[in-house]
């Protein structure tokens, strides 16, 4: 069976069905982060103690002087390095598409190559990040913050892993389709690429208002 | 964006590594202004004012927003009203706790 535009436009869309297809799933995962970020604000803003840390977890985590705010369990210098990370991978992602327009292919397993180093970096920073969050004993249940803080930072992290999955497949067998199908191995890498985008879209909104603020 | 000549993809290129300097930049004015001195409700302004400009970075140059076809304007509209919505729904809430 034949699939139909998967690499010509459709005439009605102006566009190949994968990328009409991406552009649905986004629209989708903005509503689903959406959600997340509507109730951090509503739990934020409606709870004068949400931000408070409690005074014996202070003194565990030896947080000297008298009120503290549970951000201050987090690591900005981590995050800021994540951030650059995303940001890199952002760039990286889309050289490997660039790659392949100009018809180069060995730049394309370059770019993808360093896009899903960058992946497993994030991937490693948060295990870190986690790690100490989890050795003080501070789990989703210990507060609100927290609880909101490893929803969304987990339900992006599990994105980070979906994406590294697809970018690991196209960047080994899934590149064969280069020498049979290339125009449709691009339009690929560029849908994953958007899905990339998206992914260090969401994180430049978590990484201030979890962080920062 | 396939059908473009060799030298307008070079052209592309440039821009996105200028694209992504802006993006280091403007992430450590976010990390510096946070050290800063001042309100939390400008704080919250600042930040999210950069955020939103290097969303529309991202979304503009890397997701090539700038130059997209009608169909994913129109999708995004919809998902635009949408998000809005529920961002306007805490507000919202605060809003009917307020004694008249």
């Amino acid at each position: 069976m034949q699939i139909p535009y998967t690499v010509e436009a459709r005439p009605d869309t102006g566009l190949y069905n994968a990328k009409l297809g991406i552009w649905l799933f986004l629209a989708s995962e903005v509503m689903l982060f959406g959600a997340l970020f509507s109730s951090y604000v509503l739990l934020r803003t409606g709870d004068p103690g949400f931000m408070t840390m409690s005074h014996e977890v202070a003194e565990a985590m030896h947080l000297e002087g008298h009120a503290h705010s549970w951000s201050d369990v987090l690591s900005v210098p981590l995050a800021f390095v994540n951030t650059l990370v995303l940001i890199f991978s952002s760039v990286t992602i889309v050289m490997s598409w660039a790659s392949l327009r100009l018809k180069e292919f060995g730049k394309f397993k370059l770019w993808m190559g360093l896009t899903i180093l960058c992946a497993f970096g994030f991937m490693g920073i948060k295990a870190i990040e986690y790690s100490a969050k989890f050795s003080h004993h501070l789990y989703p249940e210990t507060s609100n913050f927290l609880g909101i803080y490893f929803t969304l930072t987990g339900l992006h992290g599990l994105h980070v892993v979906g994406g590294l999955i697809v970018l690991v497949y196209l960047w080994g067998p899934g590149s064969k389709m280069w020498k049979s199908e290339s125009q449709r191995f691009i339009n690929r890498v560029e849908t994953v690429g958007l899905y990339w985008h998206f992914v260090d879209l969401v994180w430049i909104f978590l990484f201030p208002t979890l962080y920062l603020l | 964006m396939s059908g473009h000549s060799a030298d307008e993809i070079r052209g592309e290129i440039r821009r996105y590594w200028i694209i992504g300097l802006a993006l280091f930049l403007l992430t450590i004015i976010t990390v510096t202004v946070s050290y800063l001195d001042v309100t939390p409700g400008m704080a919250v302004v600042i930040a999210l004012l950069i955020a939103c400009l290097k969303a529309g970075l991202v979304a503009g140059v890397f997701m090539h927003l700038i130059s997209e076809k009608q169909a994913v304007y129109a999708l995004l509209l919809l998902t635009a009203i949408f998000f809005g919505a529920l961002m306007i729904l805490p507000i919202g809430t605060r809003a009917s706790q307020i004694p008249l």
